[in-house]
This record gives structure tokens, C-alpha cells and sequence, in this order.
């Protein structure tokens, strides 16, 4: 980012917020990154207006302390670029790519624009191959596919961290171990959560594959705003230069969408739906859309960024701009967490689009179609039948009802919860799934053929 | 005008060579710039050296405001602005169909040698301008023409015979035309001579137009025909006629998607015009890897042959996104002009509401509901306008129906964009989060959907298959929304609560739910029903109800009615009954009538 030198300007015309005002003039372009160089201390900032007679900046480490006539700008000609190389793999860095970890700054060969630019929709590959993130309730009942953005659906008090750390350690493209990396954006997290984070990665013996880009919750918030895009810029580098399957988890989308609505409102724009921007669809598409395949090349970018719902509430622009987005979605559920499951994913709401493509023979197994969808449906009846249960008592339940609640409890706390180190495999789900279904009375078990009942539920 | 309508060789958007101003102000897709020659709103520009695509959104004095379609990164104030003299328009000619456009109508797979990414200043021919086509002439020297006629035929693609019009606003004596044989849509084909003027046009296969003005027609014509889907949710309940208008509104994962799919797959229509406006690059990489290898229902041939594609997706420049609606319209307007029935599918016209309103904000324009401008009500109507059955000039039959998708924020369809949607259409397919949280599919809510060309298409119904339909239609209905009526009931006193005759309805409902309502779009053989097997699964289903509400009437027992073998076998025949073995019908009610006849005999014994 601050590599070549730039034409210098001096001082300001006025500071407003998180944004200068000076003097415009010829040489300065739109997007254009600029250095607020004021007290020895260099800022980075990006220009929003670019005139003749004005240019505006957005100051990115914030304006505190800026006088007017005592600041210089250098303007850089260029956007904002960072470090992307395969040696940034097993390292920490900050939201502009420069080391957190006390080790030397990543020797890149090259700095690409954080913002990249839309893939050529004609050039992309169909997303059709199986990811494993050795957690049940994701891979058995709403895989993820190489190239899909499959976001979590968290709310404040939930695990989700756990589960982020656990899908970072686990996630594995079977039989290709070598060339896959996971990139963690973590965005506006405590210094605790993101040293939880760094442990477990670590202890896991996972940090080799793993890079991780941290905007702690202190720094200002319009560095937030770049996080996501800087794991992104070394994701597409890794996937479409480097061949390699490369996951990338974001968490928390949350704080970057209020960051992005405190930068709007600095800047005085006319608000939308509960104050934010009205592009935040578009601003949230260009992070999400950076998922995905190139035809003929390797590679593949798979997004699995993670969310708190303000108030629980699946309609809050945040979530809901989000899903009209992704390519489905996985949601956490209260109820579940409170009955100590782990973790604590309702398959019911949930949803992967990509998935009935993505999965059978060849891809996962050829069962796993029809097993899912038994799974669903007896788990869909078993929820009918607790509120059922709630009204007239369980005592006064049929029969087969009952079999129905007993092979939820057992659906929820063996096949939906398992442990936060328990790594299963895609077999050893679907084998698990069809345990669970050995509960159930085998009439009620349309869904799947006979051929299949035979094999599997001796 | 007309001059200006027909294309240069080398195809290019022309603008002059010479810069007409310079930028002042660049923030995101708005440019303000000062002009030197008289520019006017909506003239295409062409911005920087790189010669971005832009277009006049404002003037005043010797500023001009201009909304730029590519990224402006990089763009900064004293740049040269070239003028194009021309509106915003598209070419129009042969090649069309079976493309892959942005919403600029830059062609996406000739991008392609630009690398994988979409680069700015990029310039592409919309048409191929080296391909050779076969013209045959229809009209010969000497003969007098009017706009809108055939002048000549190209096969555009095994199923599309393109026939090259006269341009609108074209019109006088053909003062020479090309003999038949293989030209480029650069190659002069013919030459009128206006009578008055004696002024000579050089016509060529292709030809502009301004992708904000309709394109003419003779004669606006009622809708006649349905525009036969193979959904049955549509085609029996909410029917759409060719050349009307439809909303499908409904929160992310309820179906629009999926169903403007599954009409642009089956739907009777002969060219479809697909508009992907701010949405996923995965979905466009889909539609591309499903469409070339899909057979057509009526042809057999691949679905391509009768597509145009519009993909501009959600991380493509947002003002494009809202020229996406534009340039698909007019393209489909074009085939209409030909005498087809074009259907276009526009995903998500939200999308385009929210380009409006992300453009707006930038201009600092008043807001009205929601942010977004006080003119989105006016652009609504104005793009739903444009669907509709014609004469054409050329005194053929065409027509284009509009199919929108509306993404309310929180699935709420109380906010601007769904409400304004439902004043200007004519259809409204309602989706619904909870049923497609069931996993009930189409998630189409038939309390609240309707459709406002039921008595149209009565008239086709009884032309091709007598008169059932509407009488069918009409008691499903009733039996729906006695359903739900019963169902308030029984959600405070339980269904076993209800006497036998009011069970049998919610019975009832639920057969013609699972039987006839759903269709899973992924099913090899539901994803299409034939309008006949539409009429014979829903008249066995009724058949089966009254039948059972006869003999319940008599007293038996609703439980062995919920018991009955052929009950599964009504539910199964969707997905068993293929569209060609419709005689099935037939044996299926025959065993509808056994056994209900040995229930009654059995019941009758037993008291
Ligand atoms: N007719 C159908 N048959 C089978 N499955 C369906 C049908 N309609 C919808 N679905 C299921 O619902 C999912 C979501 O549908 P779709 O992508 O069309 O939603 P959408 O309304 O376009 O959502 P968004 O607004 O987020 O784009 C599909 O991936 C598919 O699994
Ligand atoms: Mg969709």
C-alpha cells in the first residue's frame, strides 16, 4: 500500500467527520488512495469526490487531531492495493495486509486492488462439488458446494465463534488436502475473541493453511470496510493464480454493516431501512459475489460468512439483504442452544441451493439425496408433533407419535449436536442419519427406496 | 431519425473522435461534466480515455450530469466526454438470439478475451460483425414499403427465422435490394428512396434504436391466448395471457427465481428474453450450463436457440443494472415486431428499483418512500407498459408478456416496489415464506394471488378443450377457501372437533394440494404438464372429493376415505402419468370409482 512516492498537497480546506475536504484539481481520480500525513503520523485514506474545485477524502484510521493547515496529502495514483503470495498462508494480518504477528511484512509479488472486479458472469463454472466441514447438520442436510456463499445465521449469545473456529479447523475438500487454504476475516472482534480464534487454529495444527486477517473492535470502523475485501483479494489470488480450493469465513458481518452505516451517516447520505445506506445490497454483493468458479481454471472461492441477527429478527436488513444474496443459508437457533445442543443448527430454516447438485453419487454418496429429505420431513412432522404434544400432553400421543419425538430428541442431541473437536466425515454422517432413521417406523419411510432400506437399515 | 437508426460497418458505438467537454466531478457512477456543444438527456457518452459508456442524466447550461456504466475508479475531473448524438440505444439484427448480453448490450463471452474479470473500457460489437448470414429477399426493387414490413428473411437459428423489418420511421420505394446470398448485419441489403424527398437510406440487416422508446405498432390488441406454462398453479389457477403482465413477489428463497426458470424452460412462447438484474452470478452460470443442453417442449430443440440472456449481476455496475430492463425490453419488443410471442423474465426488477434509488441518492434528489425516488411509480408503469398484444406495422400478430420478480425487503409486501408492481400488472403470484419454509413448492399463496385475464383465456380453454376449465377451476377454488376458512376453526379446536361433511372439505383441500398444486420443478416428469394432463389431474382430483362427499353424505366414516389405496395413486400420478399417456386418466378414475363403490357396498353391509 505504501510503496511509491505520490504527489504531495498541503493542507486542508475543512475536516467533517470521517472525511477532509481540500482544494481539487486535475491530477486526482475517483477511488484514488491518498496518505494523511499530519503530526508524523500517516493515515490512509481513499477519495470519494473527486472535482475540480473540491476533493473529498475518507481518512480511514479516523480525523482525530487533524488541523487543516497542518496536514499534507500525498496522493498515491492508485487504489487501494494489498500484499497477495501463498506465503501469507499460516500468517496474521491487519485489514491492509500488514503484519500482526510479529513476523516480517509477506515479500509479495504482487498487490492487487482490494476491490477486485465482477467476474465475467459467462466465464463462471456451475459450483458443483462437495466441501466437507465435518459437521452433520451442514453436510448432510445442507451441503456446501466449492463456490457457494453460505452464510450463518447467528444472534448474540450463540455460539457461532465456536462453530467459525470449528469449520476453519475441519474444512477439507476430501482427497485434496494439499491444495486447499481457509482465509479468516474476523471483523471488529474483541483482542479475546481473536486470540481465541488464533489458539485454536494453532492448536489445531491447521495454521499452515490458514491466514488470518483481524480488524479488532477498537480500530476505527471504516477499516472494517476493507477486511473482508483484503481476504478476498488473497483469496482470488490463491484460487484463480494458484489453483487452490480456498474457503474464506467471515465473522461477523454484523459489525461491518454498522460500520458501513456509521461511515454513511458521517458522510451525511440519506439513510433507507433502519438508517442504513440504501446500497447496502450492492455493497454486501460485492463481497459475496467474489465466491464462486472460473471455468477452466482449478481453483474455487466458497463463502461461509457469519452473522448476528439483531433481535433475533431474520427480517432485519442485515440477514435479510444477506439471504436475497447467498446462495441459502444456515440458521442457529435458540431453543436448540438452551437445550445444550452443539451446535445448535435448526435444518428446518436452513437451506443450501447449491446443494441437490452438489451431492449423490460420484459427489458425496447416492443415498444422501433421499436420506436428507427423509431426515427432513420426520424431523418437519417430529416439530408439528411437539407443539401437539405442548397442548394436549405427551401421554395422550399416539404411538407412532411418540417414536416421532424420541427420534427428535435423538435426531437433535446425536446427529444435529456433536462436539466441538468431533470431525465427521461425510460417511460417517450419512451412516449416523440413518441410525437416527432405524427409530421410526420403516412404513413411514417413503422418501427413501427400498433398495436403500435394504442396504441400510439392517 | 431514421439516418441515424442504421448501423456503421464496424458496428461500434461511434461517439465523435473529438472531445465535446471535460469531467469536473466524478463521485461513484455520476459524472458531472462541462460541455461545449449542446448535449441532451439521455444521450449516450462515452467518458475518459478509457471511453467508459455513459449516458445524459441532466443538463443545465454548459453542465451535464452523466450516469456512467462501467466502474469510475480512476476517473477523475478533466477528462475528455464524447458525444454520440444518440439516445441510448441497442443494435438490432440477427445474432441476437442465443447471446449472452451485459446490460449494456456488450456481448459476455466475447469479453471473454479480456480475462475472466470484467475490465473497464472494454468494447465489444453487441452483434458479430464478420458472421455471414443467408438473406433472402421478399420484396423486390421497385415495390413500394412501409415501416415494419418483412423485407427479408435470415435463419437466425434452427427454430428462428429472423425476419429483417423495415425500420420503424423507414419508408418509400426499395431502390435496389440485395440478391439472395451471405452478408454481414454491416452489409448494405437494400436502399429506399423517400417519395417526397427522393432521399436514399441505406438499410442493412441491423439497425438501433433508443432503448427508452417503445417501439411502434399499429394496433394494441386484447390478450386472447394464455401463455401456456405446464405449471399448473399458473395455467389452471392464476392464468397469465400472452402479451399481459405478472408480479412475482416473495422474500429470498421463496421460488422467484426457480419459477421464472421453470417459464422460461416451458412456457409456449418462441423467444424468451431473460433478464438477470442484480442477481447471482451463479444462478447466470446455471441458466448458461442448463439452457444449451435443455430440449424446447414444441421443437426439441435446444433452449438456447430461443433465448437472449441479460446478465447484469448484483457486483456489476449498478447503473448498467437499471439499462439491463431497458435493453431486454427493446430487444424483446423487436421479436415481437416480427410476429412472435416473446416472454421476458425480469430478476429482480427490485434490483432495478434499488439502482434508481442508489443513482437518486447520489444526485441528492428529494427521496420519497423508502429513499427512493418520487419517479419510480412512473418507470414502473413505463416498463410494464411495453408488454402487450399487437398488430404490428407490419401487420402481423405479436405480442410480449412481462414477467417481473419483486424482492420486498423482509419479505414485507406492503413497501414501494411490490405495491406500485401490483398497480401496473395484471397477475399476481404471491410467494410465501412459510410454505416455502415447508418445502412446498411453488410456494404460490392462492389466497392472495390472482390473475386479471381469467375471462380471456376462458375463451381458448373452451375453444381447444370445451368448457371444463372455468367450471373446474371455479370449484377448486371453493374448495380452497372453504379449506382456509375451516382451518381458523380448527387451529382453536383441533380438526377432529369438525362434523364428517367439513373434515371432508380440509380433506379434500389437502388432496388437490399435494395432488395437483405442487410440482416440484426438479421432478423429471412434472417440471412440464400439458395442459390436458393439467385438466385430467385436476378432474380426477375433484372427482375423487365429490364421489367421497357422497358417501360420507350417506354416512361413512372419513377415515377410511383418508385410507384409501387410490388416494397415494391419485397423489403419485403427477410425477407417474407422463404428458403422453393421458389414457391413465382413465383407469385411474375407473379405480377411483371401484373403490369407492366397494366402500360404500362395505359400509352399507357393516350397518
Ligand atoms: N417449484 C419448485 N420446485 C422445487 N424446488 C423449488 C421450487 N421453487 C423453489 N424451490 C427451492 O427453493 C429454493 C429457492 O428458490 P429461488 O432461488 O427461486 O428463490 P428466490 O425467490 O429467487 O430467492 P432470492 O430472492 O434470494 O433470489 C431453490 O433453491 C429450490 O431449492
Ligand atoms: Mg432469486
Amino acid at each position: 500500500m505504501m510503496r511509491e512516492s505520490g504527489r504531495f498537497q498541503c493542507g486542508l480546506k475543512s475536516v467533517s467527520g470521517a472525511l477532509v475536504f481540500l482544494e481539487g484539481g486535475a491530477g486526482v481520480s475517483y477511488g484514488e488512495m491518498v496518505e494523511v500525513i499530519a503530526d508524523g503520523r500517516v493515515r490512509p485514506g481513499r477519495v470519494l469526490i473527486a472535482g475540480r474545485e473540491t476533493v473529498a477524502i475518507e481518512v480511514y484510521e479516523g480525523t482525530e487531531g487533524l488541523s487543516p493547515s497542518e496536514t499534507r496529502v500525498r496522493f498515491l495514483a492508485h487504489g487501494l492495493e494489498v500484499p497477495v503470495a501463498e506465503e501469507m498462508l499460516g500468517r496474521t494480518f491487519d485489514s491492509f495486509g500488514r503484519a500482526l504477528d510479529g513476523g516480517p511484512e509477506p515479500l509479495a509479488r504482487e498487490w492487487r486492488d482490494v476491490n477486485g472486479a465482477a467476474i465475467n458472469p459467462a466465464m463462471r463454472a456451475y459450483p458443483r462439488d462437495f466441501l466437507q466441514t465435518g459437521i452433520s447438520a451442514i453436510d448432510g442436510m445442507n451441503t456446501l458446494v466449492r463456490g457457494q456463499k453460505l452464510p450463518i445465521f447467528s444472534a448474540s449469545g450463540l455460539p457461532h465463534n465456536r462453530l467459525a473456529a470449528q469449520i476453519v479447523r475441519q474444512a477439507e475438500v476430501p482427497g485434496e488436502r494439499a491444495g486447499f487454504a481457509v482465509i479468516f476475516a474476523i471483523v471488529g472482534a474483541s483482542r479475546d475473541v481473536a486470540e481465541m480464534f488464533r489458539r485454536s487454529v494453532e492448536e489445531s495444527g491447521a495454521l499452515g493453511r490458514v491466514a488470518m486477517f483481524v480488524n479488532f473492535a477498537d480500530d476505527p470502523a471504516v477499516e472494517r470496510l476493507i477486511t473482508p475485501r483484503t481476504a478476498l483479494t488473497l483469496a482470488e489470488h490463491l484460487a484463480f493464480d494458484r489453483a487452490m480450493h480456498v474457503l474464506v469465513v467471515i465473522t461477523d458481518m454484523t459489525q461491518y454493516c454498522e460500520a458501513l452505516r456509521e461511515v454513511a451517516s458521517a458522510k451525511g447520505e440519506v439513510p433507507s431501512r433502519k438508517g442504513f445506506p440504501g446500497y447496502l445490497y450492492s455493497d454486501l454483493a460485492s463481497i459475496y459475489e467474489r465466491a464462486g468458479r472460473i471455468r477452466d481454471r482449478e481453483g474455487s472461492i466458497t463463502q461461509v460468512p457469519i452473522l448476528t441477527m439483531p433481535n433475533d429478527d431474520i427480517t432485519h436488513p442485515i440477514p435479510d439483504l444477506t439471504g436475497y444474496i447467498t446462495e441459502g443459508q444456515i440458521v442457529l437457533e435458540r431453543e436448540l442452544d438452551r437445550g445444550d445442543i452443539y451446535p445448535p443448527i435448526n435444518v428446518l430454516p436452513s437451506l443450501s441451493r447449491l446443494m441437490s447438485d452438489g451431492i449423490g453419487q460420484g459427489r458425496t454418496r447416492d443415498d444422501h439425496a433421499h436420506l436428507s429429505n427423509q431426515l427432513y420431513s420426520a424431523y418437519a412432522y417430529t416439530r408439528r408433533i411437539r407443539m401437539l404434544a405442548a397442548i394436549i400432553g405427551e401421554e395422550e400421543l399416539s404411538a407412532r407419535d411418540k417414536m416421532y419425538l424420541e427420534f427428535g430428541r435423538r435426531f437433535e442431541s446425536e446427529f444435529v449436536g456433536q462436539g466441538a473437536e468431533e470431525n465427521r466425515s461425510i460417511e460417517q454422517t450419512l451412516d449416523r442419519g440413518w441410525e437416527m432413521l432405524k427409530l421410526l417406523p420403516t412404513a413411514d419411510l417413503t422418501r427413501v427406496s427400498e433398495q436403500e432400506i435394504a442396504a441400510h437399515l439392517k | 431519425m431514421a439516418g441515424e437508426l442504421t448501423i456503421s460497418a464496424d458496428g461500434v458505438r461511434d461517439a465523435g473522435r473529438k472531445p465535446v467537454g471535460r469531467t469536473v466531478w466524478v463521485s461513484g457512477p455520476v459524472v458531472k461534466a462541462e460541455v461545449e456543444r449542446a448535449v441532451f438527456m439521455g444521450e449516450q457518452m462515452e467518458v475518459g480515455d478509457e471511453r467508459l459508456i455513459g449516458e445524459v442524466i441532466g443538463v443545465s447550461g454548459d453542465q451535464a450530469l452523466l450516469q456512467v456504466y462501467e466502474e469510475t475508479e480512476g476517473l477523475g475531473p478533466g477528462r475528455p466526454v464524447f458525444s454520440t448524438g444518440l439516445p441510448m440505444f441497442v443494435t438490432l439484427g440477427p445474432g441476437l438470439v442465443g447471446s449472452v448480453f451485459d446490460g449494456i448490450q456488450r456481448p459476455l463471452y466475447a469479453l471473454e478475451k479480456a480475462g475472466p474479470y470484467i475490465s473497464r473500457g472494454t468494447k465489444a460489437t453487441p452483434l458479430d460483425m464478420e458472421k455471414r448470414w443467408h438473406f433472402a429477399a421478399r420484396k423486390r426493387t421497385g415495390e413500394k414499403i412501409r415501416a415494419g414490413e418483412v423485407l427479408g428473411v435470415v435463419q437466425e437459428t434452427s427454430v428462428i427465422e429472423h425476419r429483417v423489418l423495415v425500420p420503424p420511421e423507414v419508408a418509400g420505394e426499395l431502390a435496389s435490394v440485395a440478391p439472395e446470398g451471405d452478408y454481414t448485419v454491416g452489409d448494405v441489403i437494400a436502399t429506399v428512396r423517400d417519395e417526397k424527398t427522393g432521399k436514399q437510406t441505406p438499410l442493412t440487416m441491423a439497425h438501433r434504436w433508443p432503448v427508452k422508446r417503445p417501439r411502434p405498432y399499429r394496433n394494441h390488441l386484447r390478450p386472447r391466448e394464455p401463455l401456456v406454462t405446464g405449471q399448473r398453479i399458473f395455467d389452471l389457477f392464476f392464468p397469465l395471457a400472452k402479451g399481459g403482465t405478472a408480479a412475482i413477489p416473495g422474500g429470498f428463497g421463496t421460488g422467484k427465481t426457480v419459477t421464472q426458470h421453470q417459464l422460461s424452460k416451458w412456457a409456449l412462447a418462441d423467444i424468451i428474453v431473460f433478464v438477470g438484474c442484480g442477481e447471482r452470478g451463479n444462478e447466470m452460470a446455471e441458466v448458461l450450463l442448463v439452457f444449451p443442453e435443455l430440449a424446447d417442449p414444441r421443437t426439441g430443440r435446444p433452449l438456447m436457440e430461443k433465448t437472449v440472456l441479460i446478465g447484469n449481476t448484483s457486483n456489476m455496475p449498478v447503473a448498467a443494472r437499471e439499462a439491463s430492463i431497458y435493453t431486454g425490453i427493446t430487444i424483446a419488443e423487436y421479436y415481437r415486431d416480427m410476429g412472435y410471442d416473446v416472454a421476458l423474465m425480469a430478476d429482480s426488477t427490485s434490483r432495478w428499483a434499488e439502482a434508481l434509488r442508489e443513482v437518486s441518492g447520489r444526485l441528492e434528489e428529494m427521496p420519497a418512500e423508502e429513499g427512493f425516488p418520487a419517479y419510480l411509480a412512473a418507470r414502473l408503469a413505463q416498463f410494464y407498459e411495453r408488454a402487450g398484444h399487437v398488430e404490428t406495422l407490419g401487420g402481423s400478430n405479436g405480442s410480449v408478456t412481462v414477467i417481473g420478480a419483486v424482492s420486498p425487503a423482509g419479505g414485507d409486501f406492503s413497501e414501494p416496489v411490490t405495491q406500485h408492481t401490483k398497480r401496473f400488472t395484471r397477475c399476481f403470484w404471491a410467494l410465501d415464506k412459510d410454505l416455502a419454509a415447508a418445502r412446498y413448492f411453488p410456494a404460490i399463496n392462492y389466497l392472495e394471488s390472482y390473475s386479471g385475464y381469467l375471462d380471456e383465456v376462458g375463451e381458448w380453454w373452451h375453444r381447444e378443450y370445451g368448457a371444463r376449465w372455468r367450471d373446474l377451476r371455479d370449484e377448486a377454488m371453493r374448495l380452497l377457501q372453504e379449506d382456509s376458512r375451516l382451518q381458523r376453526i380448527v387451529r382453536l379446536i383441533g380438526e377432529d372437533a369438525l362434523p364428517d361433511e367439513q373434515r371432508l372439505i380440509i380433506e379434500g383441500s389437502r388432496l388437490l394440494q399435494e395432488a395437483c398444486l405442487q410440482q416440484n420443478a426438479n421432478d423429471p416428469v412434472d417440471t412440464f404438464c400439458a395442459p390436458e394432463k393439467q385438466l385430467a389431474l385436476l378432474g380426477a382430483v375433484l372427482h375423487f372429493v365429490r364421489r367421497a362427499e357422497e358417501i360420507v353424505k350417506k354416512g361413512a366414516p372419513i377415515h377410511r376415505v383418508r385410507e384409501m389405496a387410490v388416494r397415494e395413486e391419485i397423489v403419485r400420478a403427477k410425477e407417474k402419468i407422463p404428458n403422453d399417456k393421458l389414457e391413465l386418466f382413465k383407469e385411474l378414475t375407473g379405480r377411483i370409482d371401484g373403490e369407492m363403490d366397494a366402500l360404500y357396498r362395505d359400509f352399507r353391509r357393516v350397518t
